[in-house]
């Protein structure tokens, strides 16, 4: 069955059926565990990328270049992903193409199987979470170890990733090292919660399975259009035994992933380990072109997936969400997923990015999408550490006002009720002072010691999450009209 | 289900109606250069080295910034190299509970190892080793394509073409890594350092051991790469004539 241009596609199966954000984030919330390790986890992180960053007196330039590359490659990516395709095969790789989740997982697996194997290595991916890769080659027979640590634990621990860098900040030591004694039945004995010791332990763990993998698996930071080089950009060496020691190597790679040219790299990986890990550099960057004879995989293939970037491109506003580099930052500057972590989010992609990038791979239909656009406080710190100056602020009030548009055939709400007197009552300066009077009259009614706590059944909606002060007796323009004269 | 075929077609389809008059798809008619010029015109305000070699040494830039991350950082003359490599793998032979060879990429300076003892082993990878013949290596020893001062990073080029810098797997699954930079090696930034390199041949970056900040974002060096990264830094020759 062929899709028509322009209809959506089914897109990250892994977390539908979500509940809307608001309900995930007050259980999480009342998580003091889960918040004490969130606060401990984005403070550290945070002051280091400051510093990491107020290190380049160029920082905004470097910014700049970053998202004119990446805007100007978003123009014309159909000619870029035509001239990486074409790279990529001369260098001995082969590239395939899938509009959705679906097409990716059934192609993977399929060369995972034409590889004679049903266990794979795989390092850590943004797009394969996405695309839900692990759940679908288990369903084919196919094992999935994964490999990097935090998702490593996230796996033995059946839980979910709750962060793009650190996928497992949502534990802490202790509850880790309870995850490996129960999971991993190669842990020593006497495991401490040392992160020194649980780090051995999992290298322990994955060293067979390296050297014995026949297939690895990966995604990749970057692909170069002109030399059809690909780029993962890691810590551990996980991700270098994945990409280089087994005989196929399959990355799986977003459209959105492609930079036109080799000397891109000097702006990108200036950008990304500092606002990421905030290191100078990470510990290790791995490049290759296609197949190299005697050095790595000689059987090499890239999946290039669309699943709802194609939709986000052809929205004006939205489309800068393209340009992400899936660093974090904005993650860990943002006072919601401080609070909330990464779950809320109801998607592989948590935080300020998430609420833009989720709703528009996989649309606002569902509550949880219609929702996250609204799960934010609009102070603007993502947007000022994102290292391509992603908008995310305006972006999320572009988002905002399409669930509203299309919440508004339907019935009336109070909300909108509330809102449509307001209009009226403010057009009117006869009409305000009244109201500014009446509110001042029901303000003494319902406040205590100057604070409303709880309104009546339709405004309990505001109260129940709030505060409010009570109404002065004099509005301003009262006072203004009385001690300046005419009114 | 689509045939392979028809997503490529299909994707393609929709980018270009997406991005409409500003893309590639009304520019089609006219030269495909009309995307390169675009490219070119792109604002790069950035510096091209944040440390002017002209004003700072960059090689005391290198050594200090490669430290910052945990590896090992010496400097030697040019005379003293192969006494210096001899040193460092016998202190690590006698160390050893049961005594393993180091591998030596093929084309690695025979100089370098001209002074290490006959007792500490070492092999080629001429015929190449297998993974777990790797993994029982004591170590490697290797040379560079590059190294980048501002973020102590260290290049390999690998690949043929590329000699003493070996497979890609020599440097990943021994535990050890001795790495010789040479100070005519080291590029201020990374502008510099990635137009010194040819796209075409793998590279790996490295900038210190092995490392993880999974567990409560504490850095802790070692997992899967190498545990330890020993450099040994080779100044110009003018510097050091004292």
């Amino acid at each position: 069955m062929s899709t028509p241009v322009g209809a959506p596609h089914p897109a990250m199966p892994t977390y539908l059926g979500m509940p809307a954000f608001p309900a995930v984030a007050a259980a999480a919330v009342a998580d003091s565990q889960l918040r004490a390790n969130l606060a401990h986890a984005t403070r550290t992180i945070r002051a280091k990328r400051a510093g990491a960053v107020a290190e380049l007196a160029d920082w905004e330039e470097l910014r700049a270049a970053g998202k004119a590359i990446k805007d100007h490659t978003l123009a014309h990516l159909d000619h870029y992903l035509l001239r990486l395709e074409e790279n990529v095969t001369a260098a001995g790789g082969h590239v395939h193409w899938a509009q959705d989740a679906t097409e990716a997982n059934a192609i993977v697996a399929d060369l995972v199987r034409a590889a004679g194997t049903d266990r794979v290595v795989k390092v850590k991916s943004m797009a394969t979470q996405e695309i839900g890769l692990n759940e679908a080659l288990a369903a084919e027979g196919i094992a999935v170890l994964e490999t990097d640590l935090a998702e490593l634990i996230v796996q033995l621990g059946h839980d979910r990733p709750s962060h793009i860098l650190v996928p497992a900040i949502h534990k802490n030591r202790a509850e880790i090292r309870e995850i490996f004694l129960r999971e991993m039945p190669d842990a020593p004995p006497g495991l401490t919660d040392d992160p020194r010791a649980l780090a051995a332990a999992a290298r322990a763990h994955l060293r067979q399975a390296f050297l014995s993998a026949k297939v690895g698996i990966s995604g990749a930071n970057f692909a170069i259009a002109e030399s059809g080089s690909l780029v993962v950009v890691e810590s551990e060496g996980n991700g270098r035994m994945c990409v280089t020691l087994p005989e196929t190597l399959i990355s799986v790679v977003g459209i959105e992933k492609v930079l036109p040219s080799w000397r891109d790299l000097e702006v990108f990986l200036a950008l990304l380990p500092r606002s990421s890990t905030a290191e100078r550099m990470n510990p290790y960057t791995s490049i290759w072109t296609g197949v190299t004879p005697g050095d790595g995989p000689q059987e090499f293939h890239v999946v290039l997936v669309d699943n709802g970037r194609t939709s986000a491109l052809a929205d004006r506003t939205g489309r800068q969400a393209l340009r992400c580099i899936r660093c974090s930052a904005c993650l860990n500057v943002c006072p919601v997923y401080e609070r909330t972590g990464g779950h809320a989010y109801g998607s592989p992609y948590p935080g300020p990015i998430g609420a833009i990038i989720s709703p528009q791979l996989r649309g606002i239909g569902s509550p949880a999408d219609a929702s996250l656009p609204f799960a934010s406080t609009l102070c603007g710190a993502c947007y000022q550490v994102c290292p391509v100056a992603i908008n995310i602020p305006e972006a999320l009030v572009h988002l905002r006002a399409k669930v509203v548009d299309a919440k508004r055939e339907k019935i009336l709400s109070p909300e909108r009720a509330v809102f449509g007197v307001s209009g009226r009552v403010l057009r009117s300066a006869r009409l305000l002072a009244g109201a500014q009077h009446a509110a001042w009259l029901g303000g003494r009614l319902v406040a205590r010691s100057g604070r409303i706590r709880r309104l009546p059944w339709p405004l309990s909606a505001w109260t129940d999450t709030r505060d409010a002060p009570a109404p002065p007796r004099e509005s301003f323009r009262a006072w203004w009209a009385r001690t300046r004269g005419t009114g | 289900m689509t045939t392979p075929g028809d997503a490529r077609d299909q994707i393609l389809a929709r980018i270009r109606a997406a991005t409409g008059p500003e893309g590639t798809a009304n520019g089609r008619a006219g030269p495909a250069g009309s995307v390169d010029e675009g490219y070119a015109a792109l604002p790069r305000d950035y510096l091209s080295a944040h440390h002017d070699p002209a004003r700072c040494d960059i090689v005391d830039l290198f050594a200090e910034r490669a430290a910052d991350y945990r590896a090992v950082v010496e400097r030697v003359r040019t005379d003293d190299l192969p006494a210096a490599v001899a040193r460092i793998l016998a202190e690590r032979w006698g160390r050893a509970a049961r005594p393993v060879p180091f591998v030596i990429p093929d084309g690695l300076p025979a100089q370098w190892l001209a002074a290490v003892p006959a007792a500490v082993q070492l092999t080629s990878d001429t015929p190449p080793l297998s993974a777990a013949e790797l993994d029982t290596m004591a170590g490697v020893v290797t040379g560079c394509a590059v190294a980048i001062a501002e973020t102590g990073t260290i290049i390999l080029e690998h690949g043929p073409g590329s000699p003493g810098q070996g497979r890609r797997a020599l440097t990943l699954v021994p535990d050890f890594h001795l790495a010789v930079v040479l100070a005519a090696q080291v590029a201020a930034d990374l502008p510099e350092g990635f137009a010194r390199l040819n796209p075409a041949r793998p590279h790996t970056l490295i900038s210190g051991p092995s490392a993880t900040s999974d567990i409560e974002l504490i850095r802790v060096e070692g997992v899967h790469g190498p545990r330890q990264l020993h450099v040994l830094l080779v100044p110009p020759e003018t510097e050091i004539a004292t």
